[in-house]
């Protein structure tokens, strides 16, 4: 109640700030909105675009937008300026990022920003598998932004080459190895020209590892407290076993690590016939690849699954009443169905909420990009990217983990018994 | 007999100069790989074919994607600050370990030496705490304020300034000079090759110096190419060699070419300076 | 003699005091923290006695950290020396293509690591990459040179004397010219043969710089580890993790500044014995002289 008030009362005091402030600063609220840059093309660009044109329906408003580099980076640099005393108002985070923000005492929940009506119509406007890495307690600490899950991409040449239907990717894990048998080739010498599939083990392992987990049908890593981890279940183990089986007794994909950055590459050269990766690659793919290529969910196994994945809003301490509710009005300009669906369009993320693909634009372009509708269709199944407290040590464990196997060092099982020892030991200190 | 030792040599030469060329190929084959798939479409990045069409695209893809102008400022700035702090600081210091007596003259160039092993890069954590402390994170004075005190410069300077015979000083002093204009005026000119040998080690050190920079800088006022070049070529989508190939030829241009232009002299004053 | 202790002070102080604030205090202070928790949030840092160093002990990624920087530096020292001394010794007198075969020699030192590491992770990928190509071309089969526990930390060491080898050129090539031709002629002239002038005359001659070298190449194996960033980061599995990507880890990544705290104070230790036993190393090269 008393934010209710306040509301109100900063409607009129913005106004009179308006006039009162115009000779200290040009604008009546100047915000600082850290962001960053986690695909190619001109992402930064195109939030920029974004802020101007927000500015300029908001003259009152002056948004700067620093663009801080990796999510990595933009963490660092918020942590760092919140914890010396200068955050920003607004910041775009991995959704991960929500216990690691909320163990440090920097983050606001957003739900002291909006009217009741705004709880219902916008918060719970956002698909499902989204908010669940942004809500924890009963409350919302992150608005979904610049999301996208992983989904399969798929060479159709090289399908219809190895004489299989170009329209009926793998729908199982069966299927897929099946598949993968047909499509990987070998010359002469028997060294593979080919490989049938590609699930990248750098990067982020343990994100498409999450697809495997949820496939098999575990509801994601982590519980929503973010307090305990799910490593060595059985459903876990036998993702990774299966993960495993793809190199070491299928043969169906390349052995060893297999970097994430060279992906696309990958299945941009014919090197492999199916790759996983993120939605986020769309645009990328379907500017450079010479040959028809389809998108499809990740199959399923005991039922279809996939994480999800990307950065959220983050609304942070330190600022005074007045920016803050000028910076959740940002927000919610943002993510209206108009600007998200250009955001979408432009970048390739996944419109994170269903009245955004109700828009004219989104209709068109899922037309033109079908493979944009199976990211959305696939929420449906998608559980939450493993996030807790301490959430990079965690994810370094289960990373480490999922390596070990691949490369080797530990069955799937001990690996995955050792990585929950580990993480117990870390989380003890959070129930 | 003596035919058998020509052609002995002969083949020792043959041998001598393609094992010279091998390694040089295989030294400069990033580089040229860098040159090859900047100049030529993304999809030719993995494959090399002679009549590949030429672009220059991926250079000004590389150019927009990132402010590589205001990286390059932000280099240029710190490198200058830094060799000039060094050498001002170094040379006064190092003219004091040469000529000057004092008491505890052994001990505190033993701590200088300490820096030759514990370098400012090691001590990253504190370091940051430190720069925290003085409320200049994210500052390009901070990327260089570790390492103004040069324990190499210091070593090195002193080294030259003692070659140089004490009669230059008593001379000096007659005429009146005093104590910085003997230090300016007659030891910084005879210490140049050192001078210039350590400029050089200084410059190209810091130019492509990653992860300290990293550390402490996040915005783009005050990132350096390094550190912007990282930034750019770690997105989540995936590598895009053409573009990072082209973004490193724009980055290390300037160094390169002055590499080709000084190559004599650098050597020569690195051979002067008798670094041993 | 008073005048020259002010004078000395006054020419020492700025650079003293930068030395101690940037290496010395610093250095103390991190054995201090290591004997402190890491400050989180509400809850600030609390003396833990040795705690840190116990989880040390008993942290199989230092270990893994330790043992791989001992074999990072028992053959990225000397191998990146003796490409060092074999380059200059190709490029000192004349030979076809000289100003080339410099150019090519020193382009590491122009080209920035971090930039370059993605260069050489294409040319390690499976499949596709360059070297697979070449490979390819003469039908061996393919490997995945950055992604297997045997190789990655081998891969490293690959780019880092790349990085450095050419740089040492440059100080050997100075000594090189330094050494008179007429000692050469005077060998030629008695008939000695090349290799045992060079044992006899050159390579020792050459000592002072090798052993300055040698220290380069020890402060290297611990400091450049700007390539693991881009090209394994310390995977998989910590099969290519080196001390300082590890203090880097816990320090910038996990935010723990305790341990990483004490990983830095091993690494300063480690450094140390290095120095001191230079320094002896440097005592008797000067009575040598």
């Amino acid at each position: 109640m008393k934010r209710f008030t306040k509301t109100r009362l900063l409607a009129a005091a913005s106004m009179l700030a308006t006039a009162a402030m115009l000779p200290a600063s040009a604008y009546a609220v100047d915000l600082e909105f850290y962001f960053p840059v986690a695909v190619g093309g001109d992402a930064a660009g195109i939030i920029e675009g974004l802020t101007n044109a927000y500015m300029e329906e908001n003259p009152g408003v002056n948004i700067n937008a620093i663009y801080t580099g990796s999510y990595a980076d933009t963490t660092t640099r918020a942590i760092t300026a919140a914890r010396g005393g200068n955050a920003p108002q607004l910041a775009i985070l991995l959704s991960t990022d929500m216990f690691a923000l909320i163990d440090e005492d920097i983050i606001l929940p957003w739900d002291d920003f909006v009217t009741q009506e705004e709880q219902e119509t916008w918060i719970g406007g956002f698909y499902e598998s989204f908010m669940a890495n942004s809500q924890t307690g009963g409350q919302t600490w992150g608005i979904p932004f610049q999301r996208s899950t992983p989904v399969m991409y798929y060479n159709k040449e090289a399908f219809a080459a190895a004489g299989l239907d170009p329209d009926s990717p793998p729908a199982t894990w069966e299927e897929m190895v099946e598949m993968g048998r047909e499509l990987t080739l070998r010359d002469a010498n028997g060294n593979v020209t080919q490989w049938g599939v590609r699930i990248p083990s750098s990067g982020f392992p343990s994100w498409l590892f999450t697809g495997l987990v949820a496939s098999n049908g575990q509801d994601g890593l982590a519980n929503d407290e973010g307090t305990e981890v799910f490593f060595d279940t059985p459903e876990v183990i036998e993702a990774l076993e299966y993960l495993v089986s793809l190199a070491d007794e299928h043969e169906v994909m390349a052995p060893g690590i297999l970097d994430w950055g060279a992906t696309p590459r990958a299945f941009l050269d014919g090197e492999s016939a199916i790759a996983w990766t993120t939605t986020g690659n769309l645009t990328n793919i379907r500017n450079n690849a010479t040959f028809d290529f389809g998108v499809a969910m990740l199959p399923a196994n005991v039922r279809r699954g996939a994480p999800t994945g990307g950065g959220n809003f983050y609304l942070f301490e330190g600022s005074s009443d007045e920016e803050l509710q000028a910076a959740v009005d940002f927000v919610k300009w943002a993510t209206a169905p108009e600007q998200a669906a250009s955001w979408s369009i432009d970048t390739g993320y996944v419109a994170p909420r269903a009245d955004t693909w109700e828009t004219e634009a989104m209709r068109v372009y899922a037309e033109e990009v079908p493979g944009a509708l199976v990211a959305r269709d696939q929420l449906e199944y998608a559980v939450a990217e493993l996030s807790t407290f301490e959430g990079p040590r965690i994810t370094q464990i289960i990373n480490d983990a999922i390596a070990a196997a691949i490369v080797g060092d530990m069955t799937p099982a001990e690996a995955m018994a050792d990585a929950q020892r580990q993480a117990d030991a870390i989380l003890a200190a959070y129930r | 007999m003596s035919t058998l030792v020509v052609t002995q040599t002969r083949f020792d030469r043959t041998l001598f100069v393609a094992g010279a060329w091998a390694l040089a190929l295989v030294w400069i084959l990033p580089l040229a790989y860098a040159v090859w798939t900047a100049i030529h479409p993304s999809a030719y990045e993995t494959r090399f074919v002679l009549l590949a069409p030429l672009t220059f695209e991926n250079f000004t893809r590389a150019w927009n994607a990132a402010p590589f102008a205001r990286y390059f400022l932000n280099t240029i700035m710190l490198v200058t600050m830094i060799l000039a702090a060094q050498l001002i600081l170094c040379i006064h210091a190092a003219f004091a370990f040469a000529r000057l007596d004092f008491p505890g003259k052994n001990l505190l160039f033993a701590l200088v030496l300490v820096q030759l092993m514990v370098m400012p890069d090691i001590l990253l954590v504190r370091n940051y705490a430190t720069m925290a402390q003085l409320g200049l994170v994210d500052t390009i004075l901070a990327i260089g304020l570790p390492y103004f005190a040069s324990g190499f410069a210091i070593f090195l300077l002193r080294q030259t300034f003692m070659t140089i015979p004490k009669e230059l000083d008593e001379a000096a002093r007659v005429e009146g000079c005093s104590l910085p204009g003997l230090i300016w005026r007659v030891y910084v000119p005879l210490a140049k090759p050192t001078i210039l040998a350590f400029a050089l080690v200084s410059v190209s050190h810091h130019w492509n110096n990653f992860i300290w920079p990293l550390i402490i800088t996040s915005s783009v006022e005050t990132r350096p190419l390094t550190v912007g070049l990282s930034i750019f070529a770690t997105t989540d989508s995936g590598t895009d060699w053409s573009v990072i190939t082209a973004a490193t030829l724009i980055t290390s241009g300037p160094l390169i070419i002055a590499f080709l232009l000084f190559q004599r002299q650098f050597v020569q004053s690195f051979m002067r300076v008798g670094i041993k | 003699m008073r005048r020259e202790w002010i004078h000395a002070g006054l020419l020492l102080a700025p650079a003293l005091i930068l030395l101690f604030a940037f290496t010395h205090l610093p250095a103390i202070q991190t054995v201090i923290d290591s004997f402190f928790s890491t400050a989180r949030g509400r809850r600030p840092a609390a003396f833990v006695g040795l705690a840190n160093y116990e989880r040390l002990i008993g942290d199989a990624i230092f270990i893994r950290a330790m043992v791989n920087n001992a074999i990072y530096a028992a053959i990225t020292i000397p191998v990146s020396i003796a490409l060092a001394l074999a380059m200059a010794l190709f490029v000192h007198r004349h030979i076809a293509g000289r100003a080339f075969l410099r150019m090519a020699y020193f382009t590491p030192t122009v080209l920035p690591l971090i930039a370059v590491a993605n260069i050489w992770l294409f040319f390690f990928l499976p499949g596709f990459g360059l070297f697979e190509q070449l490979r390819g071309l003469i039908g061996l089969s393919p490997r995945n040179w950055v992604g297997s526990r045997d190789t990655a930390l081998y891969a490293v060491m690959v780019v880092t004397i790349w990085n450095q080898a050419g740089f040492f050129m440059i100080f050997y090539l100075a000594a090189l010219q330094t050494i008179p031709d007429t000692l050469r002629e005077a060998a030629a002239i008695e008939g000695t043969p090349r290799w045992v002038f060079f044992r006899r005359v050159v390579w020792p001659l050459l000592m002072p710089t090798t052993l300055f070298l040698s220290v380069n190449a020890t402060i290297n194996a611990f400091r450049m580890i700007d390539h693991v960033f881009v090209m394994t980061q310390g995977g998989p599995n910590n099969a290519s993790m080196l001390l300082l990507y590890y203090i880097y880890e816990q320090g910038f990544r996990f935010w723990d500044s305790a341990y990483a705290a004490t990983l830095t104070v091993v690494m300063v230790v480690i450094l140390a014995i290095v120095g001191i036993g230079q320094f002896f190393l440097m005592d008797r090269r000067v009575h040598y002289k």
